[in-house]
């Protein structure tokens, strides 16, 4: 639905966007996920015709943004939920964006009550708080019922109620067969809201996939070993070419499974006090992830 | 066209700078108008031209809107939810110009026949009756006038997207270029004859403000002014428009 | 020291300080130097023609003060300021401090730099400034410049937003005064007492510096009746009753 090729974006010296090229598909919700500053919002933008891509393309629904008919009646966005004249009221600030693709103006006050905006509607938007103004900016994206939806960090500055409430919308939107595409630079975030991700780093594509995948792939496997005979247990774990670190009076081995390392431990003579599956954190592994993005762009002289 | 321009009727009405600059512009025209006419005494024979000697300040307060409707909207990012709407962005903006230059020419008829209006009032006694086409320009002419102002502002703001950048820029010009240019020697009055606004004051024919210089033969007459003005405003306007298309929201 | 030091760092950690001296510096250049440069027999250089174009460094002036404060306002640093330094005429009074050396060094730059070109540009008329009237229209630009910063930042704190503060400054200085002189009979008298008119009696006097300059071939003289000594002091005056006003305003206001 939202197809990306060589898409890359250039401002002066610096490569926002390179070389990016990525697919997302309807029914689903896809997370975009990258560091502050890996290029995610200048995608969405060019996504949404805003910025002209220095070279590549992008196409909703197989149409450049800028050739779709009344286009808030196919893609929504929330871009930057900052963006209305604080001294124009919720309700006027959507009147006139339903007016402009000629979206029935009964669906103004629909939306308003859908993000539970109602009792404030007739209320200056320069007042609102990050939350109402997150949800004024979800009901501008959904004023025009559309099939594709955009949402750039939705939950930054959310209460944990508020950030509930926009998981359960977007995978209520996804089943009714939307298309989703949300942006976060959390990967715990993503990993309970996205089922498939496109991930980033400096502007370059890191993976695209399903989310279970991603976290499979990134997390590190460790097994944890504790034995009263620490000596042997080590010197085994040489002589097999095992990597490992040492962390309180245990030992955390790496690239083997727990299965592996039971029978070296076994075949040295030594006691389990622990033998123990472990998993880095998702934080952890995504940071390692998007930072070898970084090495080997520094790495290039780029 | 009809919806784009319904679009920025809304948005105009819904936010407090035109309202502002409308009552601004209409009580500070007639204010001062009233205190010209109120003040001129017997020595001074009071025109249908002289009426107008507050209908400049309006002007520039028109000029001031038509900048502000354009970078506020750059400033809350509006512009880039409006571009969302209209991606081809050209017939949107115009219709911003349109909405905005109705409202000035709106303002414009206001102070103009509100200045002759009031003339009569203070003094009953003076010929103020609109004989012949000079005296129609000079109190109607404000519509048009005030009108391609606001476009010119327009114009500007889009050039700038800045608020103070393009109100300086916008002042600046109008207020102090044009007034300054005579004093440069020989060359001056040449300039001074093809500047914006000396050419709207041509077309109304209100020569009160303008420093009383020996011109000589001015190169163009009332409707060719009014048509040079006309072209300059629309000209910048397009310039705005183009780049604002052409540009990063 | 202290809050003039932290004023003098929130001003120059931004951009806006150098593009406005460099714009000031431009136009007002730039300007003096079509005067200068077609200079003739019949309108001839004089000391006085080397500022006729002070009034475009003013305004940029003008504005670069009125936003130092309004944007304080707009982006909320103001509440941080004063959060900072709960004493708000001491915070304010710094702020002003610090515009106004800054618009006095801009307005001595400018008046230099214009005077130095024009002598460049025309080295056969008599540019030396070999008079007190001669240097105070030079040299006297710089303060007038940063007494202007101090009414412009005053408006800044009065009306907290820059749309309304420019618009209000710019109308008033280069159309207002103008505007009223033209008011048949009483509006000569009410201009004599208008600032920026009394602020041109301090730099021009009564055309010492523009001798040998027809008085129709230049920038009208100031119609104030006070010597330049107390139109500068008039001038002053102004500026800081206007502060005043702002301060007690801006106290007595929530932030």
């Amino acid at each position: 639905m939202i197809e990306a090729h060589g898409l890359t974006k250039r401002y002066g010296d610096t490569l926002a966007v390179d070389g990016l090229s990525f697919d997302v598909t309807p029914g689903r919700v896809t997370g975009f996920l990258g560091p502050n500053g890996a290029g995610k919002s200048t995608t969405m933008r060019m996504i949404l015709g805003l910025d002209r891509p220095t070279s590549g393309d992008v196409r909703i629904k197989g149409e450049h943004y800028r050739r779709l008919h009344h286009p808030l009646r196919t893609v929504g966005a929330l871009l930057d939920a900052a963006w209305r004249h604080p001294g124009r009221s919720a309700r006027n600030h959507l009147r006139w964006i339903a007016r402009s693709n000629e979206i029935p103006q009964p669906r103004v006050d629909e939306m308003l009550a859908l993000v539970g905006l109602t009792s404030v509607a007739n209320k200056k938007a320069g007042g609102f708080s990050l939350g109402m103004l997150q949800r004024l900016g979800i009901a501008s994206a959904l004023l025009g019922d559309p099939e594709v939806l955009l949402f750039d960090e939705p939950v930054n500055g959310l209460d944990p109620e508020g950030i509930h409430w926009i998981r359960r919308l977007m995978h209520t939107l996804a089943e009714e067969g939307r298309t989703v595409f949300v942006s976060s630079h959390l990967l715990s975030e993503m990993a309970q809201t996205a089922q498939d991700l496109v991930v980033i780093g400096r502007g370059r594509l890191i993976y695209q996939g399903t989310t279970d995948e991603f976290i499979d792939r990134a997390t590190k496997q460790t097994v944890r070993v504790r034995s009263p005979q620490l000596d042997a247990v080590r010197e085994a774990l040489r002589g097999y070419g095992a990597t490992f670190e040492e962390e309180d009076g245990a030992i955390l081995v790496s690239g083997m499974d727990s299965n592996e390392v039971g029978e070296l431990v076994f075949a040295a003579g030594a006691t389990l006090h622990e033998l123990s599956p472990q998993r880095g954190s998702l934080e952890q592994a995504f940071m390692q992830l998007t930072g070898e993005a970084v090495e080997y762009h520094a790495g290039q002289g780029a | 066209m009809i919806t784009l321009l319904a679009v920025e009727r809304i948005k105009l009405a819904t936010t407090q700078a035109a309202w502002w600059c409308t009552a601004i512009a209409v009580v500070a025209s007639l204010g001062f108008a009233a205190l010209f006419v109120g003040f001129a005494g017997d020595d001074f024979a009071l025109t249908v031209g002289s009426s107008q000697a507050g209908a400049t300040f309006g002007r520039t307060v028109l000029l001031v809107l038509g900048v502000l409707v354009v970078t506020t909207e750059y400033h809350w990012g509006t512009a880039r939810t409006t571009f969302q709407a209209v991606p081809s962005r050209a017939p949107v903006l115009l219709a911003k110009a349109t909405v905005v230059g109705i409202l000035a020419a709106v303002v414009g008829l206001a102070v103009g026949f509100g200045s002759l209006g009031l003339a009569m009032l203070l003094e009953p006694g003076a010929e103020l009756a609109l004989d012949g086409a000079a005296d129609w320009r000079a109190v109607a002419g404000q519509g048009p006038v005030y009108l391609l102002t606001a476009v010119l502002g327009v114009g500007i703001g889009l050039l700038l997207r800045n608020t103070a950048l393009g109100l300086a820029v916008a002042l600046v010009w109008t207020q102090l270029v044009e007034g300054l240019v005579v004093l440069i020697p020989t060359i001056g009055d040449d300039i001074y004859v093809w500047l914006p606004f000396f050419a709207a004051s041509q077309f109304v024919g209100s020569d009160v403000g303008s420093p009383a210089l020996g011109l000589g033969e001015l190169p163009l007459g009332p409707l060719g002014y009014g048509a040079y003005f006309a072209g300059i405003c629309l000209l910048l306007l397009a310039a705005g428009v183009w780049t604002a298309v052409r540009r990063d929201a | 020291m202290t809050l003039l030091a932290v004023e003098r760092i929130k001003l120059f950690s931004t951009r806006s300080p150098w593009w406005c001296a460099l714009v000031a510096l431009a136009t007002t250049v730039g300007f003096t130097a079509l005067i200068v440069g077609n200079a003739n027999e019949q309108f001839p250089a004089t000391v006085a023609t080397t500022q006729f174009g002070y009034f475009f460094g003013l305004a940029v002036v003008m504005v670069l003060a009125a936003l130092a404060v309004t944007t304080e306002y707009r982006f909320g640093t103001i509440r941080t300021t004063f959060q900072a330094i709960p004493n708000r005429t001491a915070a304010l009074v710094a702020k002003t401090v610090v515009v106004a050396l800054l618009a006095l060094v801009i307005g001595e730059i400018v008046a230099f730099a214009s005077w130095g070109l024009s002598v460049l540009l025309q080295p056969d008329f008599d540019l030396a400034l070999n008079s007190t009237a001669d240097w105070i229209n030079v040299a006297g630009v710089g303060p007038i410049y940063a007494l202007a910063a101090v009414m412009a930042v005053a408006v800044g704190i009065l009306v907290r937003h820059s749309a309304g503060a420019i618009s209000l400054l710019l109308i008033y200085t280069l159309a207002v005064e103008d505007l009223v002189s033209l008011i048949p009979n009483i509006g000569d008298d009410i201009y004599k007492w208008m600032p920026f008119n009394v602020a041109n009696k301090f730099l021009t006097g009564d055309g010492a510096s523009n001798a040998g300059r027809a008085a129709d071939a230049g920038a009208p003289l100031s119609t104030s009746p006070l010597s330049p000594g107390w139109a500068l002091a008039y001038f002053a005056g102004t500026a800081v009753v206007l502060l005043a006003v702002a301060i007690a305003t801006a106290k007595r206001r929530d932030a």
